[in-house]
């Protein structure tokens, strides 16, 4: 997102990315707190605003929207019933500030997208799926993941990222991640050149853009491939065709947790893996405080490689399974 | 010895410290505990010091360093080294981009592997890598020299000037005119004294050498696009 005071061999400090996946399921429990320490490290690349994706696990049978609203006390008041009713499924609303989780029976996204246009259009979906929810405002890190409890919160992976704003608005919508499908989201450090063509062109092909945000335009670009059959390694492979500028991408798939440099690779990344978990961060100092890091291998992803780390892959994580 | 830990002493107050050592100080070995990843530890050095860091660096460990010798037991974050005047660095582990990029003069030793742009624009600086480089390495290196025990990425030496690289591995591709070189005894021999100096086995006879073909250098209407 946001470009750089980019000089002659790299880049300043703008934007940051984290990201956990978890392997050991004993440290379920800690996700959130793990990834607020990490967020908030990160505050200084950007302190615009932040977001951040949470699998926080599936219920069987049943499928998850978070929304977003400026008018909270409104909006979400009585949320459970209006949508429940017209629709004729049992429906629950947890509320959390700005934003609020809804859970329906699985299968009943699109219905209930529908009625909510219908009920109050300026509700805003977050995220969709059975395991993610995203939560993102503006403000400091540690702000936005105090007033979301993402501390509390447990889940086997997640991604979070502080933005300072470059090529569009500090907005709720232009902060990150992005939700590009079910289950899927993607964050973004670095600076799209062609967002505005690509753009264009997406929205000729009927994806949906609601934002000037640059990422977004990343986003759409992968849900877009995904709908025409690619998989995410092969979505994530084109980008590197298709996408013109600087980019570091985290995305987030329903069992999974995927990263991809530029060729170029001017903005950072730093990995780190024990048994326990893999760890993504923009800088080694969003990593220290995770368990068992003295000894982790920490090192530094390859540019135009897809790496990908999946809980259906076998025990050891499936590295660069594009 | 003098340790600092950066869990009670904060980074200002550490660097002042170190900065505060004259030429003829006689506490000369420095260690610095709990590093984590911080920026811009043992910048600006300017005295005959040993600086240990134990634990990884962020961006700009040991930059513009003059005299001082910094060892790093750990990797190290974007711009080790950089513009380092005289002196020595050595990290135990890897570094990312654009380690040791515009230096002078001294000695940069990385025992792991360096990523993109290693030594670009460097200026005189000795840069020894026991493992590989990144793409863009030594792009519009001026003088000095850039030995690589493993391979280099792609476009080593783009726009380069007179810097001297060597190459013990794969070279994925050469940048616009860089080219291989004759290795004549002069060059075994420079070679021979930075391997022992970095600490590397490797014997000169394994590497080629890369320089510029001098076809840059100025303005011909056909090296335009």
């Amino acid at each position: 997102m946001p470009p750089e005071g980019r000089c002659f061999f790299g880049e300043f400090t703008m934007c940051g990315i984290v990201g956990l996946f978890l392997k050991d399921s004993r440290l379920e429990p800690q996700l959130g707190a793990l990834l607020t320490q990490m967020l908030i490290t990160m505050t200084d690349r950007g302190p615009d605003s932040a977001g951040i994706a949470i699998y926080s696990g599936e219920q069987e049978d049943k499928t998850k929207l978070t929304l977003q609203s400026e008018t909270p006390e409104t909006s979400f008041e009585d949320l459970a019933a209006r949508l429940g009713a017209p629709l004729g499924i049992p429906v629950d609303v947890r509320v959390k500030s700005t934003h609020a989780v809804v859970t329906l029976p699985a299968g009943q996204t699109a219905a209930a997208r529908a009625v909510l246009t219908d009920i109050d259009p300026s509700l805003r979906v977050m995220s969709r799926g059975d395991s993610i929810e995203i939560y993102k405002e503006v403000g400091l890190p540690k702000n936005v993941a105090a007033r979301f409890e993402i501390e509390k919160m447990r889940g086997t992976h997640g991604i979070g990222h502080t933005r300072m704003a470059t090529e569009s608005a500090v907005t709720t919508m232009g902060a990150h991640p992005f939700n590009t499908g079910d289950d899927q989201c993607l964050v973004h450090n670095g600076s799209l050149s062609n967002h505005n063509s690509l753009r264009r062109k997406l929205r000729r092909e009927g994806i949906h853009i609601e934002t000037e945000n640059d990422t977004e335009v990343g986003a759409a670009y992968l849900t877009w491939k995904m709908q025409n059959g690619a998989t995410l390694g092969e979505a994530l492979q084109s980008s590197l065709e298709d996408l013109d500028g600087f980019f570091t991408f985290v995305v987030g798939t329903k069992d999974g947790f995927g990263v991809l440099r530029d060729p170029i690779a001017c903005k950072p990344a730093v990995m780190a893996e024990t048994d326990q978990y893999v760890a993504f961060g923009s800088e080694y100092r969003a990593l220290v405080d995770l368990p068992g890091i003295e000894a982790a291998r920490v090192w530094e992803p390859e540019p135009a490689t897809v790496y990908f780390w999946s809980h259906n892959a076998a025990p050891t994580s499936s590295e660069k399974a594009a | 010895m003098q340790t600092i830990d950066l869990q009670q002493t904060d980074l200002r107050t550490l660097n002042a410290t170190l900065h505060a050592q004259a030429e003829t100080t006689n506490q000369t070995t420095w260690t610095i505990e709990n590093p984590r990843g911080a920026h811009a530890l043992a910048c600006g050095l300017d005295a005959p010091i040993e600086v240990t860091v134990n634990g990884h660096t962020g961006y700009y460990c040991a930059g513009m360093n003059k005299q001082a010798t910094v060892n790093i037991k750990g990797s190290a974050g974007p711009g080790v080294a950089e513009n380092m005047m005289s002196g020595t660095v050595v990290i135990d582990g890897d570094a990312s981009q654009y380690a040791g990029a515009t230096g002078h003069g001294g000695l940069l030793v990385i025992k792991g592997n360096a990523s993109s742009r290693c030594g670009i624009s460097m200026k005189g600086i000795d840069i020894v890598v026991h493992g590989n480089i990144g793409h863009m390495s030594a792009f519009m290196a001026q003088s000095g020299n850039l030995v690589v025990c493993g391979d280099a990425g792609e476009a080593l030496g783009d726009s380069l000037y007179e810097a001297r690289l060597f190459v013990r591995g794969s070279v994925k591709s050469l940048g616009a005119d860089c080219i291989e070189k004759e290795m004549r005894p002069e060059h075994l021999e420079i070679l021979a004294d930075l391997l022992a100096r970095g600490s590397s086995t490797a014997k000169p006879e394994e590497f080629r050498r890369y320089g510029s073909a001098r076809k840059l250098y100025n303005f011909h209407i056909d090296n335009a696009y």
